[in-house]
């Protein structure tokens, strides 16, 4: 995984509530097996003014010009403002995915899904819940090339006015992070404990650990 | 000290270790795998040189691609074919049972764990998938995981999580007739919103949620993430020991007995503190109907559309009326007064037996009305369209004009050929609102099964209860 350290970086506003997954990244996307190239795909339904299809050449197609991600001051934009309860729905990885591809590296938000919190996390992007009104503040600063300086080791957000903001992030998942550790590595360090842990249930659930388990075909 | 939680005495069953901060390595005991989020896990595996840690609480099926049509043909998308294949071979490379497409127990990867007893009470189980909640119907620790979460369980059979909230959802009293599962869970959404399960594991408990089957159970369960909470819980009672008894994955024999001794542990302690506790009184729950993109935008069948300019705080009026926009809808319009352009009965939420029955019983001596222009039922697994077929359900839903279709997610997502076309309504019984979802530029009323048939049969929303009552 990539780490996370700071970054300076151009922001869009996406004022709305409760956008979810299905809409980050639309499902005829999710037929793809690869982990990368869903950027152009990012919000789909939205961005664009034809009906989408995998592999299909976006280069081409029409774009919505009111939508947000398609104005001119914010291309290149790397920092991603948006309302409560960001990323609700489904639990599909893809939307981190498109997010990422399409150059986010931090979302800011009120709230966000549980699932999809989880998931920016493995994937290189910070997601920071920052209170409503101090969301709402931003949302008002917020002019043509606007940019915000983000901190994780001292976790805290800057403003252009030189503002510091503060934010909360697990500890274990701040390491990560910002080491751009691979969580399957650190786990398997604990092989032998999850070994202890089999055998201690075995003698509690035995049936767990027998051919039962096993659905034959 | 106070007692403890159903999910805190899962949760304290399922902990290898806990970190400093809180953070806990959790065992998992059954994994579920579809062909949508698990490619690049197993890719992930293979460029690491990774195995499964335990084929054995691996179990695959391919369901959202699937079509529902000429099976014998195969997959005409050539990009939805490729998944299903690399599915199959990943499976095969890997170790791990799948159920094929040609399976009589293939399915809904959220109906065929517990009709299997692939997942059991007192389980922790994960998916590639937000609505594996379902499971918790049973007593299990049930959630939904991401890509790179689903690499991590197949390579160490554990998750490092931090554990949510305790959350009590109360359903007290008796349901009027023609009220189900599905109302009682979209009442809840529409109350504690969207985001109102956020950082909770909710755990669904009173006399109207004990008097529910199993089924009716695993419906509310499957729509906890809709309100925000990743897992859904009930306690285990009577009728949780009887529906697994005998299921072909279930203990046997001594086992059995001892696993059922265990399992009638799994119901929160009397003294048990919740962080948050609401409560709704069964009798004030009618037959819902969503009106909005978002579940939460949710009214009874003999409502009317509310007004956003009633609505005090901006951010909801704004959503309130970009929904009313993209789904054609007046304020104060009547929900009675909505006509679907199709319907599917069918989606992990409702495509079990009871679903079935419950449309079939609507249905039954009826015929769809000429201005719906496809109904389609889609049984949840090839062992719900068997038992429904000796059941002679297939019959009624076929004389009164529905099609009878093979299982498979179909409609609720929209990734095979099953979908709406833009602009078309839908009456349907999946769980999801949201723009596009069943199509692009479709609009979707989520409602119960007896709910959309009656709306088949009618041609607009109706009242089932009063239907069933026989008053209209």
């Amino acid at each position: 995984m990539r780490a996370f350290t700071k970054i300076t970086a151009r922001v869009a506003p996406f004022d709305r509530a409760n956008i979810d997954t299905d809409a980050i990244i639309p499902k005829q996307f999710l037929k793809s097996i690869r982990r990368a190239g869903f950027g152009p795909y990012l919000f789909d339904e939205w961005r664009y003014l034809d009906h989408g299809e995998p592999e299909m050449d976006c280069s081409q197609r029409p774009l919505n010009p009111d939508f947000v991600l398609n104005k001119a001051q914010y291309q290149n934009a790397g920092i991603l403002l948006a309302r409560e309860n960001f990323g609700c729905g489904s639990s599909r990885e893809h939307a981190p995915w498109a997010l990422e591809d399409f150059g986010f590296r931090v979302l800011i938000a009120p709230s966000f899904a549980d699932i999809f919190y989880n998931n920016c996390f493995k994937n290189g992007l910070l997601p920071i819940a920052l209170s409503a009104e101090i969301v709402d503040s931003l949302f008002k600063d917020l002019t043509d090339g606007y940019e915000l300086s983000v901190d994780l080791e001292s976790q805290t957000i800057t403003t252009p006015a030189g503002r510091e903001i503060a934010f909360d992030v697990d500890q274990n998942r701040k390491f990560r992070l910002l080491n751009g550790l691979d969580d399957i590595d650190l786990t398997l360090q604990h092989a032998e404990a999850i070994r202890a842990y089999e055998t201690e249930r075995a003698k509690r659930a035995p049936w767990l650990f027998s051919d039962a388990m096993t659905a034959k075909v | 000290m106070s007692g403890k939680t159903l999910y805190d005495k899962l949760w304290d069953d399922h902990v290898v270790f806990t970190e400093d901060d809180g953070s806990s390595l959790i065992y998992i005991d059954r994994h579920l795998v579809h062909e949508v989020t698990s490619p690049q896990a197993f890719e992930g595996l293979r460029l690491a040189g990774r195995k499964p840690w335990r084929q054995s609480r691996n179990l695959a099926v391919a369901d959202h691609n699937v079509p529902t049509t000429h099976r014998d043909q195969g997959i005409a998308d050539p990009i939805s074919r490729l998944q299903v294949e690399t599915l199959e071979k990943n499976c095969a490379e890997f170790g791990i049972t799948e159920f094929s497409m040609a399976d009589i127990r293939q399915g809904i990867v959220h109906v065929i764990g517990p009709e299997q007893g692939a997942t059991l009470p007192g389980m922790t189980v994960v998916c590639g998938d937000s609505h594996t909640s379902t499971h918790g119907a049973s007593g299990a620790l049930a959630f939904g995981i991401g890509t790179s979460e689903v690499e991590h369980v197949l390579a160490t059979q554990c998750l490092m999580q931090k554990k949510a909230r305790n959350m009590l959802v109360k359903v007290e009293g008796q349901l009027r007739a023609g009220v189900t599962a599905k109302d009682i869970v979209l009442a809840i959404i529409g109350k504690i919103g969207t985001a109102g399960g956020n950082g909770y594991t909710l755990e669904f408990a009173g006399s109207a949620i004990r008097a529910l089957s199993m089924e009716g159970r695993m419906t509310v369960c499957n729509m906890a993430i809709e309100a925000g909470a990743r897992a859904g819980l009930i306690a285990v009672d009577e009728t949780t020991i009887d529906y697994y008894r005998n299921r072909p994955l279930a203990p046997k024999g001594d086992d059995w007995f001892m696993a059922e001794r265990m399992w009638r542990q799994l119901h929160s302690d009397a003294d048990a503190v919740f962080d948050k506790v609401v409560e709704l009184a069964a009798f004030d729950i009618v037959p819902q109907v969503t009106w909005g993109t978002s579940p939460e935008l949710v009214a009874a069948v003999d409502g009317k559309i509310p007004d956003p300019a009633r609505e005090t705080d901006a951010g909801k009026r704004e959503s309130m009326q970009r929904a009313l926009q993209y789904m054609d809808l007046k304020p104060g319009q009547a929900i009675v007064d909505i006509y679907p352009d199709k319907v599917f009965i069918g989606s992990c939420t409702n495509s079990r037996i009871e679903d079935l029955r419950a449309a079939a019983v609507v249905a039954q001596g009826k015929k769809v009305a000429d201005t719906i222009k496809l109904a389609l039922v889609v049984p949840g697994s090839g062992l719900v369209k068997q038992q429904a077929e000796a059941e002679g359900l297939d019959k009624i839903f076929i004389e009164a004009g529905f099609e009878w279709r093979d299982p498979g997610c179909s409609m609720c997502l929209a990734m095979n050929a099953d979908r709406l076309e833009p602009g078309e309504r839908c009456a349907s019984t999946s769980n999801r609102n949201f723009e596009g979802r069943q199509g692009y530029g479709g609009r979707t009323h989520l409602v119960s099964p007896a709910m959309a048939a009656a709306a088949a049969i009618a041609g607009h929303f109706v009242d089932v209860s009063r239907i069933q009552s026989g008053s209209q």
